[in-house]
Protein backbone atom coordinates (compact mmCIF):
# COMPACT_ATOMS: atom_id res chain seq x y z
CA UNK A 1 0.00 0.00 0.00
CA UNK A 2 1.22 3.54 -0.74
CA UNK A 3 1.05 5.54 2.46
CA UNK A 4 1.66 9.26 2.85
CA UNK A 5 2.57 10.52 6.31
CA UNK A 6 2.05 14.22 6.90
CA UNK A 7 4.35 15.64 9.55
CA UNK A 8 6.82 12.79 9.07
CA UNK A 9 9.57 14.71 10.86
CA UNK A 10 7.99 14.15 14.29
CA UNK A 11 9.33 11.50 16.64
CA UNK A 12 6.21 9.34 16.59
CA UNK A 13 5.58 9.90 12.86
CA UNK A 14 9.07 8.58 12.10
CA UNK A 15 8.32 5.48 14.10
CA UNK A 16 5.06 5.03 12.19
CA UNK A 17 6.93 5.40 8.91
CA UNK A 18 9.52 2.80 9.87
CA UNK A 19 6.93 0.34 11.14
CA UNK A 20 4.85 0.63 7.98
CA UNK A 21 7.97 0.36 5.81
CA UNK A 22 9.02 -2.78 7.69
CA UNK A 23 5.60 -4.27 7.01
CA UNK A 24 6.23 -3.91 3.29
CA UNK A 25 4.35 -0.73 2.51
CA UNK A 26 5.64 2.10 0.35
CA UNK A 27 5.97 5.07 2.66
CA UNK A 28 6.63 8.71 1.83
CA UNK A 29 6.11 11.85 3.78
CA UNK A 30 5.70 15.58 3.86
CA UNK A 31 7.22 17.91 6.42
CA UNK A 32 8.92 21.27 6.50
CA UNK A 33 11.47 19.71 8.83
CA UNK A 34 14.15 17.46 7.35
CA UNK A 35 14.59 13.86 8.50
CA UNK A 36 18.33 13.87 9.07
CA UNK A 37 19.77 10.42 8.49
CA UNK A 38 16.44 8.99 7.48
CA UNK A 39 16.26 5.74 5.51
CA UNK A 40 16.75 6.02 1.78
CA UNK A 41 13.61 4.04 0.99
CA UNK A 42 11.35 6.59 2.67
CA UNK A 43 11.20 9.74 0.59
CA UNK A 44 10.55 12.97 2.42
CA UNK A 45 9.20 16.02 0.63
CA UNK A 46 10.29 19.13 2.47
CA UNK A 47 7.30 21.27 1.56
CA UNK A 48 4.55 23.12 3.36
CA UNK A 49 1.40 21.05 3.56
CA UNK A 50 -0.76 24.02 2.62
CA UNK A 51 1.23 24.90 -0.50
CA UNK A 52 1.01 23.71 -4.08
CA UNK A 53 4.04 21.35 -3.96
CA UNK A 54 2.25 19.32 -1.28
CA UNK A 55 -0.73 18.87 -3.55
CA UNK A 56 1.69 17.75 -6.24
CA UNK A 57 2.78 14.92 -3.95
CA UNK A 58 -0.84 13.78 -3.70
CA UNK A 59 -1.32 14.06 -7.46
CA UNK A 60 1.87 12.41 -8.58
CA UNK A 61 2.36 9.77 -5.88
CA UNK A 62 -1.34 8.87 -5.49
CA UNK A 63 -1.31 7.61 -1.87
CA UNK A 64 -3.92 5.05 -0.90
CA UNK A 65 -3.76 5.98 2.78
CA UNK A 66 -2.85 9.28 4.42
CA UNK A 67 -1.80 9.67 8.04
CA UNK A 68 -2.23 13.26 9.16
CA UNK A 69 0.19 14.06 11.95
CA UNK A 70 1.04 17.57 10.79
CA UNK A 71 -0.80 19.44 13.50
CA UNK A 72 1.07 21.76 15.83
CA UNK A 73 0.53 20.70 19.40
CA UNK A 74 3.24 22.80 21.02
CA UNK A 75 1.78 25.67 22.96
CA UNK A 76 4.68 27.86 21.93
CA UNK A 77 3.01 28.45 18.58
CA UNK A 78 -0.13 30.44 19.16
CA UNK A 79 -2.64 32.66 17.43
CA UNK A 80 -3.47 32.93 13.76
CA UNK A 81 -0.51 30.87 12.59
CA UNK A 82 -1.57 27.90 14.69
CA UNK A 83 -5.12 28.09 13.36
CA UNK A 84 -3.80 28.21 9.80
CA UNK A 85 -1.64 25.14 10.32
CA UNK A 86 -4.04 23.03 12.37
CA UNK A 87 -7.45 23.84 11.00
CA UNK A 88 -6.49 25.11 7.55
CA UNK A 89 -4.02 22.26 7.12
CA UNK A 90 -6.58 19.63 8.11
CA UNK A 91 -9.08 21.04 5.65
CA UNK A 92 -6.50 20.88 2.86
CA UNK A 93 -5.66 17.28 3.72
CA UNK A 94 -9.25 16.09 3.42
CA UNK A 95 -9.79 18.06 0.23
CA UNK A 96 -6.71 16.47 -1.33
CA UNK A 97 -7.81 13.05 -0.11
CA UNK A 98 -11.12 13.42 -1.89
CA UNK A 99 -9.60 15.00 -4.98
CA UNK A 100 -6.94 12.37 -5.50
CA UNK A 101 -8.83 9.22 -4.63
CA UNK A 102 -7.29 8.41 -1.25
CA UNK A 103 -9.11 5.46 0.29
CA UNK A 104 -8.24 5.94 3.96
CA UNK A 105 -7.43 9.04 6.01
CA UNK A 106 -6.15 8.85 9.57
CA UNK A 107 -6.31 12.02 11.68
CA UNK A 108 -4.12 11.81 14.75
CA UNK A 109 -5.63 14.06 17.40
CA UNK A 110 -5.34 14.49 21.14
CA UNK A 111 -7.19 13.12 24.13
CA UNK A 112 -7.17 16.62 25.63
CA UNK A 113 -10.17 17.22 23.35
CA UNK A 114 -12.37 16.23 26.30
CA UNK A 115 -11.04 18.92 28.59
CA UNK A 116 -10.19 18.94 32.26
CA UNK A 117 -12.80 19.96 34.81
CA UNK A 118 -13.69 19.06 38.40
CA UNK A 119 -16.97 17.50 37.30
CA UNK A 120 -15.53 15.51 34.41
CA UNK A 121 -15.99 11.78 34.36
CA UNK A 122 -12.96 9.56 34.62
CA UNK A 123 -12.63 7.59 31.39
CA UNK A 124 -14.18 9.66 28.64
CA UNK A 125 -15.82 7.79 25.80
CA UNK A 126 -15.81 8.84 22.14
CA UNK A 127 -19.40 10.08 22.15
CA UNK A 128 -18.67 12.91 24.59
CA UNK A 129 -18.50 16.49 23.31
CA UNK A 130 -15.36 18.62 23.70
CA UNK A 131 -15.16 20.53 26.94
CA UNK A 132 -11.74 21.84 26.21
CA UNK A 133 -12.98 25.01 24.54
CA UNK A 134 -14.41 26.46 27.72
CA UNK A 135 -11.33 26.18 29.89
CA UNK A 136 -8.47 26.12 27.43
CA UNK A 137 -9.15 28.35 24.39
CA UNK A 138 -5.52 28.04 23.31
CA UNK A 139 -6.34 24.54 22.09
CA UNK A 140 -9.45 25.59 20.17
CA UNK A 141 -7.76 25.00 16.84
CA UNK A 142 -6.91 21.40 17.72
CA UNK A 143 -10.45 20.74 18.87
CA UNK A 144 -11.77 22.34 15.69
CA UNK A 145 -9.43 20.22 13.59
CA UNK A 146 -10.66 17.07 15.35
CA UNK A 147 -14.27 18.01 14.78
CA UNK A 148 -13.56 18.90 11.16
CA UNK A 149 -11.87 15.56 10.59
CA UNK A 150 -14.83 13.83 12.23
CA UNK A 151 -17.22 15.44 9.77
CA UNK A 152 -15.41 13.63 6.96
CA UNK A 153 -17.11 10.49 8.26
CA UNK A 154 -20.39 11.68 6.79
CA UNK A 155 -19.24 14.24 4.24
CA UNK A 156 -17.02 11.81 2.35
CA UNK A 157 -18.59 8.37 2.73
CA UNK A 158 -16.28 6.96 0.05
CA UNK A 159 -13.24 7.88 2.20
CA UNK A 160 -12.64 5.69 5.22
CA UNK A 161 -11.78 8.11 8.01
CA UNK A 162 -10.20 7.26 11.34
CA UNK A 163 -10.02 9.97 13.98
CA UNK A 164 -7.68 8.97 16.78
CA UNK A 165 -7.65 10.78 20.12
CA UNK A 166 -4.33 9.66 21.45
CA UNK A 167 -3.23 10.13 25.05
CA UNK A 168 0.16 11.68 25.86
CA UNK A 169 3.18 9.91 24.43
CA UNK A 170 6.31 9.35 26.48
CA UNK A 171 9.58 7.76 25.57
CA UNK A 172 13.18 8.22 24.52
CA UNK A 173 12.60 11.16 22.18
CA UNK A 174 11.26 13.32 25.02
CA UNK A 175 9.02 15.02 22.50
CA UNK A 176 5.38 15.73 23.15
CA UNK A 177 3.51 17.68 25.79
CA UNK A 178 4.12 15.48 28.82
CA UNK A 179 7.76 14.77 28.02
CA UNK A 180 8.48 18.43 27.38
CA UNK A 181 6.78 19.33 30.64
CA UNK A 182 8.99 16.90 32.54
CA UNK A 183 12.26 17.62 30.83
CA UNK A 184 13.69 19.75 33.63
CA UNK A 185 14.93 18.64 37.03
CA UNK A 186 12.00 20.28 38.81
CA UNK A 187 8.44 19.89 37.63
CA UNK A 188 5.72 22.25 38.83
CA UNK A 189 2.41 21.05 40.19
CA UNK A 190 -0.59 22.93 41.48
CA UNK A 191 -0.51 22.59 45.27
CA UNK A 192 -3.36 20.47 46.56
CA UNK A 193 -4.00 18.74 43.23
CA UNK A 194 -2.53 15.61 41.72
CA UNK A 195 -4.44 14.64 38.57
CA UNK A 196 -4.19 11.33 36.78
CA UNK A 197 -2.16 11.40 33.58
CA UNK A 198 -2.49 8.79 30.86
CA UNK A 199 0.42 8.07 28.60
CA UNK A 200 1.58 5.58 26.02
CA UNK A 201 5.09 4.68 24.92
CA UNK A 202 6.07 6.29 21.62
CA UNK A 203 6.51 2.89 19.99
CA UNK A 204 3.05 1.87 21.14
CA UNK A 205 1.54 5.07 19.74
CA UNK A 206 3.22 4.25 16.45
CA UNK A 207 1.92 0.67 16.62
CA UNK A 208 -1.61 1.93 17.25
CA UNK A 209 -1.44 4.20 14.21
CA UNK A 210 0.11 1.45 12.08
CA UNK A 211 -2.66 -0.90 13.14
CA UNK A 212 -5.26 1.72 12.26
CA UNK A 213 -3.82 2.00 8.75
CA UNK A 214 -3.72 -1.75 8.26
CA UNK A 215 -7.14 -2.51 9.73
CA UNK A 216 -8.67 0.54 8.03
CA UNK A 217 -11.10 1.12 10.89
CA UNK A 218 -13.73 3.77 10.40
CA UNK A 219 -14.84 6.09 13.20
CA UNK A 220 -13.59 8.06 16.17
CA UNK A 221 -11.40 6.20 18.64
CA UNK A 222 -9.65 6.97 21.90
CA UNK A 223 -6.18 5.47 22.01
CA UNK A 224 -4.56 4.63 25.33
CA UNK A 225 -2.41 1.94 26.84
CA UNK A 226 -1.43 1.32 30.44
CA UNK A 227 -3.49 2.62 33.32
CA UNK A 228 -3.17 6.31 34.20
CA UNK A 229 -0.95 7.44 37.06
CA UNK A 230 -1.04 10.45 39.36
CA UNK A 231 1.22 13.19 38.07
CA UNK A 232 3.30 13.13 41.27
CA UNK A 233 4.03 9.43 40.78
CA UNK A 234 5.16 9.98 37.18
CA UNK A 235 7.41 12.85 38.22
CA UNK A 236 9.00 10.91 41.06
CA UNK A 237 9.48 7.76 39.00
CA UNK A 238 11.15 9.88 36.34
CA UNK A 239 13.47 11.02 39.17
CA UNK A 240 12.32 14.59 38.93
CA UNK A 241 11.44 16.83 41.84
CA UNK A 242 7.74 17.74 42.06
CA UNK A 243 7.34 21.36 43.09
CA UNK A 244 3.81 22.00 44.33
CA UNK A 245 3.03 25.68 44.14
CA UNK A 246 -0.15 27.56 44.96
CA UNK A 247 -2.08 28.44 41.83
CA UNK A 248 -1.51 32.18 42.25
CA UNK A 249 2.24 31.71 42.59
CA UNK A 250 2.43 29.21 39.75
CA UNK A 251 0.71 31.60 37.37
CA UNK A 252 3.41 34.18 38.04
CA UNK A 253 6.35 31.80 37.85
CA UNK A 254 5.54 29.89 34.66
CA UNK A 255 8.17 30.49 32.02
CA UNK A 256 10.68 31.70 34.62
CA UNK A 257 13.31 30.00 36.80
CA UNK A 258 13.48 27.01 34.49
CA UNK A 259 9.76 26.24 34.74
CA UNK A 260 7.95 25.48 31.47
CA UNK A 261 5.96 28.21 29.76
CA UNK A 262 2.26 27.34 29.78
CA UNK A 263 -0.90 29.29 28.96
CA UNK A 264 -3.40 29.73 31.83
CA UNK A 265 -5.74 27.06 30.45
CA UNK A 266 -3.01 24.45 30.75
CA UNK A 267 -3.14 24.81 34.51
CA UNK A 268 -6.49 23.01 34.49
CA UNK A 269 -4.61 20.01 33.17
CA UNK A 270 -2.47 20.16 36.32
CA UNK A 271 -5.57 20.18 38.51
CA UNK A 272 -8.06 17.78 36.96
CA UNK A 273 -7.58 14.54 35.06
CA UNK A 274 -8.31 13.78 31.42
CA UNK A 275 -8.51 10.03 31.07
CA UNK A 276 -9.97 8.19 28.11
CA UNK A 277 -11.63 4.84 27.66
CA UNK A 278 -9.91 3.09 24.76
CA UNK A 279 -12.06 -0.03 24.76
CA UNK A 280 -13.62 0.71 21.35
CA UNK A 281 -10.21 1.01 19.72
CA UNK A 282 -8.97 -2.21 21.31
CA UNK A 283 -12.05 -4.05 20.09
CA UNK A 284 -11.83 -2.61 16.58
CA UNK A 285 -8.13 -3.24 16.03
CA UNK A 286 -7.01 -5.76 18.63
CA UNK A 287 -4.42 -3.25 19.83
CA UNK A 288 -2.36 -4.21 22.86
CA UNK A 289 0.41 -2.09 24.27
CA UNK A 290 3.92 -3.52 24.66
CA UNK A 291 5.29 -1.10 27.22
CA UNK A 292 3.55 -0.86 30.57
CA UNK A 293 3.63 2.31 32.65
CA UNK A 294 6.81 1.25 34.47
CA UNK A 295 8.82 0.54 31.32
CA UNK A 296 7.48 3.64 29.59
CA UNK A 297 8.69 5.92 32.36
CA UNK A 298 11.98 4.03 32.52
CA UNK A 299 12.54 4.54 28.79
CA UNK A 300 12.03 8.27 29.21
CA UNK A 301 14.29 8.35 32.27
CA UNK A 302 17.06 6.38 30.57
CA UNK A 303 17.12 8.76 27.62
CA UNK A 304 16.70 11.91 29.70
CA UNK A 305 18.07 11.52 33.22
CA UNK A 306 17.40 14.56 35.40
CA UNK A 307 21.08 15.24 35.92
CA UNK A 308 21.63 15.58 32.18
CA UNK A 309 21.16 19.34 32.32
CA UNK A 310 23.46 19.67 35.30
CA UNK A 311 26.07 17.44 33.68
CA UNK A 312 25.90 19.42 30.49
CA UNK A 313 26.25 22.68 32.42
CA UNK A 314 29.20 21.39 34.40
CA UNK A 315 30.95 20.09 31.29
CA UNK A 316 30.49 23.49 29.65
CA UNK A 317 31.83 25.05 32.83
CA UNK A 318 34.89 22.77 32.87
CA UNK A 319 35.61 23.49 29.20
CA UNK A 320 35.46 27.18 29.94
CA UNK A 321 37.77 26.83 32.91
CA UNK A 322 40.11 24.75 30.72
CA UNK A 323 40.35 27.63 28.28
CA UNK B 1 -8.04 -5.73 49.52
CA UNK B 2 -8.94 -6.90 46.03
CA UNK B 3 -8.06 -3.89 43.93
CA UNK B 4 -5.89 -4.09 40.80
CA UNK B 5 -2.97 -2.06 42.16
CA UNK B 6 -0.02 -1.73 39.81
CA UNK B 7 3.68 -1.70 40.64
CA UNK B 8 3.34 1.82 42.00
CA UNK B 9 0.47 0.84 44.30
CA UNK B 10 -2.13 2.69 42.24
CA UNK B 11 -5.28 1.24 40.67
CA UNK B 12 -6.73 2.29 37.28
CA UNK B 13 -8.85 4.96 38.99
CA UNK B 14 -5.93 6.45 40.87
CA UNK B 15 -6.82 4.81 44.18
CA UNK B 16 -3.55 4.62 46.06
CA UNK B 17 -2.46 1.94 48.46
CA UNK B 18 -0.36 4.46 50.42
CA UNK B 19 -3.20 6.92 50.80
CA UNK B 20 -5.57 4.15 51.88
CA UNK B 21 -3.14 2.99 54.52
CA UNK B 22 -2.74 6.49 55.94
CA UNK B 23 -6.43 7.33 55.87
CA UNK B 24 -7.61 4.04 57.37
CA UNK B 25 -5.02 4.21 60.14
CA UNK B 26 -6.48 7.59 61.07
CA UNK B 27 -10.06 6.45 60.54
CA UNK B 28 -9.64 3.35 62.66
CA UNK B 29 -8.89 5.62 65.64
CA UNK B 30 -12.09 7.56 65.05
CA UNK B 31 -14.05 4.37 64.33
CA UNK B 32 -12.88 2.37 67.34
CA UNK B 33 -11.88 4.92 69.97
CA UNK B 34 -13.53 8.25 69.24
CA UNK B 35 -16.99 7.27 67.98
CA UNK B 36 -16.90 3.65 69.25
CA UNK B 37 -18.92 2.60 66.21
CA UNK B 38 -21.23 -0.40 66.58
CA UNK B 39 -21.63 -2.19 63.29
CA UNK B 40 -24.26 -4.88 62.70
CA UNK B 41 -25.06 -6.98 59.66
CA UNK B 42 -21.78 -6.49 57.82
CA UNK B 43 -22.19 -10.07 56.57
CA UNK B 44 -24.92 -8.80 54.25
CA UNK B 45 -22.28 -7.08 52.11
CA UNK B 46 -20.90 -9.59 49.60
CA UNK B 47 -17.20 -10.36 49.92
CA UNK B 48 -16.74 -9.64 46.23
CA UNK B 49 -18.79 -8.58 43.25
CA UNK B 50 -20.84 -5.46 42.59
CA UNK B 51 -23.06 -4.12 45.32
CA UNK B 52 -24.48 -0.84 46.48
CA UNK B 53 -24.78 0.17 50.14
CA UNK B 54 -27.59 2.70 50.39
CA UNK B 55 -28.44 4.57 53.56
CA UNK B 56 -29.59 7.67 55.37
CA UNK B 57 -27.51 10.75 55.98
CA UNK B 58 -26.89 11.56 59.59
CA UNK B 59 -24.83 14.56 60.68
CA UNK B 60 -23.98 17.86 59.05
CA UNK B 61 -20.67 16.73 57.57
CA UNK B 62 -19.47 13.49 56.04
CA UNK B 63 -18.83 11.59 59.27
CA UNK B 64 -21.47 9.04 58.25
CA UNK B 65 -19.84 8.34 54.91
CA UNK B 66 -16.38 8.11 56.44
CA UNK B 67 -17.56 5.62 59.08
CA UNK B 68 -19.47 3.47 56.56
CA UNK B 69 -16.37 3.26 54.34
CA UNK B 70 -14.27 2.47 57.41
CA UNK B 71 -16.69 -0.23 58.56
CA UNK B 72 -16.35 -2.01 55.21
CA UNK B 73 -12.60 -1.83 55.56
CA UNK B 74 -12.25 -2.84 59.20
CA UNK B 75 -15.14 -5.23 59.68
CA UNK B 76 -14.97 -7.21 56.44
CA UNK B 77 -12.54 -10.01 55.73
CA UNK B 78 -10.97 -9.38 53.28
CA UNK B 79 -11.52 -5.63 53.59
CA UNK B 80 -13.51 -3.91 50.85
CA UNK B 81 -13.28 -0.35 49.66
CA UNK B 82 -16.69 1.30 49.56
CA UNK B 83 -16.52 4.05 46.98
CA UNK B 84 -18.72 7.04 47.61
CA UNK B 85 -20.37 9.36 45.20
CA UNK B 86 -19.07 12.60 46.66
CA UNK B 87 -20.32 16.15 46.21
CA UNK B 88 -18.76 17.79 43.18
CA UNK B 89 -17.29 20.69 45.15
CA UNK B 90 -14.85 18.27 46.79
CA UNK B 91 -13.19 17.59 43.43
CA UNK B 92 -12.59 21.31 43.02
CA UNK B 93 -11.18 21.79 46.52
CA UNK B 94 -7.39 21.65 46.89
CA UNK B 95 -6.02 18.78 48.99
CA UNK B 96 -9.50 17.33 49.54
CA UNK B 97 -9.74 16.53 45.83
CA UNK B 98 -6.47 14.61 45.87
CA UNK B 99 -7.22 12.69 49.05
CA UNK B 100 -10.79 11.92 48.03
CA UNK B 101 -9.78 10.54 44.64
CA UNK B 102 -6.75 8.64 45.99
CA UNK B 103 -9.17 6.98 48.43
CA UNK B 104 -11.69 6.14 45.72
CA UNK B 105 -14.27 8.80 46.52
CA UNK B 106 -15.25 10.32 43.17
CA UNK B 107 -17.71 13.03 42.14
CA UNK B 108 -21.25 11.72 42.01
CA UNK B 109 -21.58 11.26 38.27
CA UNK B 110 -23.67 8.47 36.72
CA UNK B 111 -20.72 7.62 34.46
CA UNK B 112 -18.53 6.91 37.49
CA UNK B 113 -21.19 4.82 39.19
CA UNK B 114 -21.90 2.67 36.14
CA UNK B 115 -18.25 2.10 35.41
CA UNK B 116 -17.38 1.16 38.99
CA UNK B 117 -20.30 -1.23 39.30
CA UNK B 118 -19.51 -2.87 36.00
CA UNK B 119 -16.05 -3.51 37.44
CA UNK B 120 -17.69 -5.25 40.40
CA UNK B 121 -16.88 -2.59 42.97
CA UNK B 122 -18.76 -1.63 46.10
CA UNK B 123 -20.58 1.68 45.88
CA UNK B 124 -21.83 3.78 48.79
CA UNK B 125 -24.82 5.97 48.05
CA UNK B 126 -26.82 8.45 50.11
CA UNK B 127 -29.96 9.03 48.04
CA UNK B 128 -30.94 12.01 50.18
CA UNK B 129 -27.97 13.94 48.77
CA UNK B 130 -26.90 17.25 50.29
CA UNK B 131 -30.46 17.76 51.60
CA UNK B 132 -29.86 14.80 53.87
CA UNK B 133 -26.82 16.23 55.58
CA UNK B 134 -28.63 19.55 56.00
CA UNK B 135 -31.01 18.05 58.59
CA UNK B 136 -31.11 20.00 61.83
CA UNK B 137 -30.86 18.31 65.22
CA UNK B 138 -34.62 17.90 65.79
CA UNK B 139 -34.95 16.14 62.40
CA UNK B 140 -31.92 13.90 62.92
CA UNK B 141 -33.91 10.66 62.60
CA UNK B 142 -36.07 11.82 59.69
CA UNK B 143 -35.47 10.89 56.08
CA UNK B 144 -35.92 13.47 53.33
CA UNK B 145 -36.97 12.55 49.79
CA UNK B 146 -34.75 10.02 48.03
CA UNK B 147 -33.45 10.59 44.52
CA UNK B 148 -34.31 7.88 42.01
CA UNK B 149 -31.01 7.73 40.11
CA UNK B 150 -29.56 5.01 42.32
CA UNK B 151 -32.51 2.70 41.60
CA UNK B 152 -32.25 3.08 37.82
CA UNK B 153 -28.53 2.45 38.20
CA UNK B 154 -29.11 -0.69 40.26
CA UNK B 155 -31.57 -2.04 37.70
CA UNK B 156 -29.39 -1.18 34.75
CA UNK B 157 -26.31 -2.82 36.24
CA UNK B 158 -28.18 -5.64 38.04
CA UNK B 159 -26.73 -4.62 41.36
CA UNK B 160 -28.05 -5.73 44.75
CA UNK B 161 -28.86 -2.94 47.21
CA UNK B 162 -27.77 -3.35 50.81
CA UNK B 163 -29.79 -0.86 52.87
CA UNK B 164 -28.25 0.56 56.01
CA UNK B 165 -29.35 2.80 58.82
CA UNK B 166 -26.86 5.21 60.36
CA UNK B 167 -27.55 6.53 63.85
CA UNK B 168 -25.81 9.05 66.02
CA UNK B 169 -24.50 11.49 63.45
CA UNK B 170 -27.13 14.06 64.41
CA UNK B 171 -25.92 13.98 68.01
CA UNK B 172 -22.26 13.99 67.00
CA UNK B 173 -22.79 17.14 64.95
CA UNK B 174 -25.86 18.77 66.46
CA UNK B 175 -26.63 21.21 63.66
CA UNK B 176 -28.72 24.19 64.74
CA UNK B 177 -28.47 26.14 61.48
CA UNK B 178 -27.07 25.93 57.98
CA UNK B 179 -25.40 28.95 56.40
CA UNK B 180 -26.28 28.67 52.73
CA UNK B 181 -24.89 32.10 51.82
CA UNK B 182 -21.48 31.39 53.30
CA UNK B 183 -21.51 27.98 51.62
CA UNK B 184 -22.09 29.61 48.25
CA UNK B 185 -19.13 31.90 48.82
CA UNK B 186 -16.95 28.92 49.76
CA UNK B 187 -18.22 26.80 46.86
CA UNK B 188 -20.04 24.37 49.17
CA UNK B 189 -23.79 23.59 49.45
CA UNK B 190 -23.89 25.19 52.94
CA UNK B 191 -21.90 25.50 56.17
CA UNK B 192 -23.45 23.74 59.19
CA UNK B 193 -23.44 25.57 62.54
CA UNK B 194 -23.47 23.79 65.90
CA UNK B 195 -24.13 25.28 69.37
CA UNK B 196 -20.36 25.47 69.69
CA UNK B 197 -20.21 27.13 66.23
CA UNK B 198 -17.76 24.86 64.41
CA UNK B 199 -19.13 21.62 62.88
CA UNK B 200 -16.57 19.47 64.67
CA UNK B 201 -18.03 16.09 65.67
CA UNK B 202 -18.45 15.22 69.35
CA UNK B 203 -17.33 11.78 70.58
CA UNK B 204 -20.83 10.33 70.43
CA UNK B 205 -21.30 6.57 69.88
CA UNK B 206 -22.39 5.85 66.32
CA UNK B 207 -24.20 2.86 64.89
CA UNK B 208 -24.38 1.32 61.44
CA UNK B 209 -26.94 -1.39 60.75
CA UNK B 210 -26.76 -3.15 57.43
CA UNK B 211 -29.91 -4.92 56.27
CA UNK B 212 -30.46 -7.87 53.98
CA UNK B 213 -29.76 -7.25 50.28
CA UNK B 214 -32.68 -6.09 48.16
CA UNK B 215 -32.73 -7.18 44.54
CA UNK B 216 -35.03 -5.53 42.00
CA UNK B 217 -35.68 -6.78 38.50
CA UNK B 218 -35.81 -4.41 35.53
CA UNK B 219 -33.86 -2.54 32.92
CA UNK B 220 -33.67 0.90 34.51
CA UNK B 221 -35.93 2.37 31.82
CA UNK B 222 -39.17 1.77 33.71
CA UNK B 223 -41.80 4.44 34.25
CA UNK B 224 -41.18 6.91 37.07
CA UNK B 225 -44.02 5.45 39.11
CA UNK B 226 -42.45 1.99 39.01
CA UNK B 227 -39.03 3.31 39.98
CA UNK B 228 -40.55 5.49 42.69
CA UNK B 229 -42.26 2.41 44.12
CA UNK B 230 -38.96 0.54 44.32
CA UNK B 231 -37.27 3.58 45.89
CA UNK B 232 -40.01 3.77 48.51
CA UNK B 233 -39.35 0.14 49.42
CA UNK B 234 -35.68 0.92 50.06
CA UNK B 235 -36.58 4.07 51.96
CA UNK B 236 -39.04 2.20 54.14
CA UNK B 237 -36.48 -0.46 54.91
CA UNK B 238 -33.92 2.17 55.96
CA UNK B 239 -36.51 4.15 57.91
CA UNK B 240 -37.51 0.93 59.66
CA UNK B 241 -33.93 0.24 60.73
CA UNK B 242 -33.49 3.80 62.01
CA UNK B 243 -36.85 3.86 63.79
CA UNK B 244 -36.31 0.54 65.52
CA UNK B 245 -32.79 1.38 66.66
CA UNK B 246 -33.59 4.89 67.89
CA UNK B 247 -36.06 3.44 70.36
CA UNK B 248 -33.67 0.68 71.36
CA UNK B 249 -30.98 3.32 71.92
CA UNK B 250 -33.42 5.30 74.02
CA UNK B 251 -34.03 2.19 76.11
CA UNK B 252 -30.27 1.78 76.50
CA UNK B 253 -29.90 -1.31 74.32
Amino acid sequence: MRILILGIGGAVARRVALQLRDKGHTVFGIDTRPWEGGPSDIEVHEVDLRKRPAEDVFRTRRPEAVVHMATVTSLRVQGEERHRINLGGTRVVFEHCREYGVKHAVFVGRHTFYGAAPDSALYHTEDEPPKELASFPELADLVAADLYASTALWRYPELTTSVLRVCYSLGPSAQGTLATFMRGRRVPMVAGYDPLFQFLHEDDVASAITLTVEKRVRGVFNVAGPQPLPLSVIIRQAQRQPVPLPMMVLRQLLGRFGLPRLPPGALYHLQYPIVVDAKAFREATGFTYRFDEVRTIESFLAAHPPHAHAARSSSIGSRRSGC
Amino acid sequence: MELPFNAYGVDPYGVSKWHLRVIFEAMSFFYRSYFRVRCHGIEHIPARGRAMVVGNHSGGVAVDGAMVVTSCFLEMEPPRLAQGMAEKFIAATPVASTWASRCGQFPGLPEHAVRLLEEDRLLMIFPEGARGTAKLYPQRYDLVDFGTGFMRLALKTRTPIIPFGFLGGGAAIPTVANLYGLGKVLGMPYVPVTPYVLPLPLPVPLEIHYGEPMVFEGTGNEEDTVIQGYVEQVKERIAGIVERRRHERWEGR
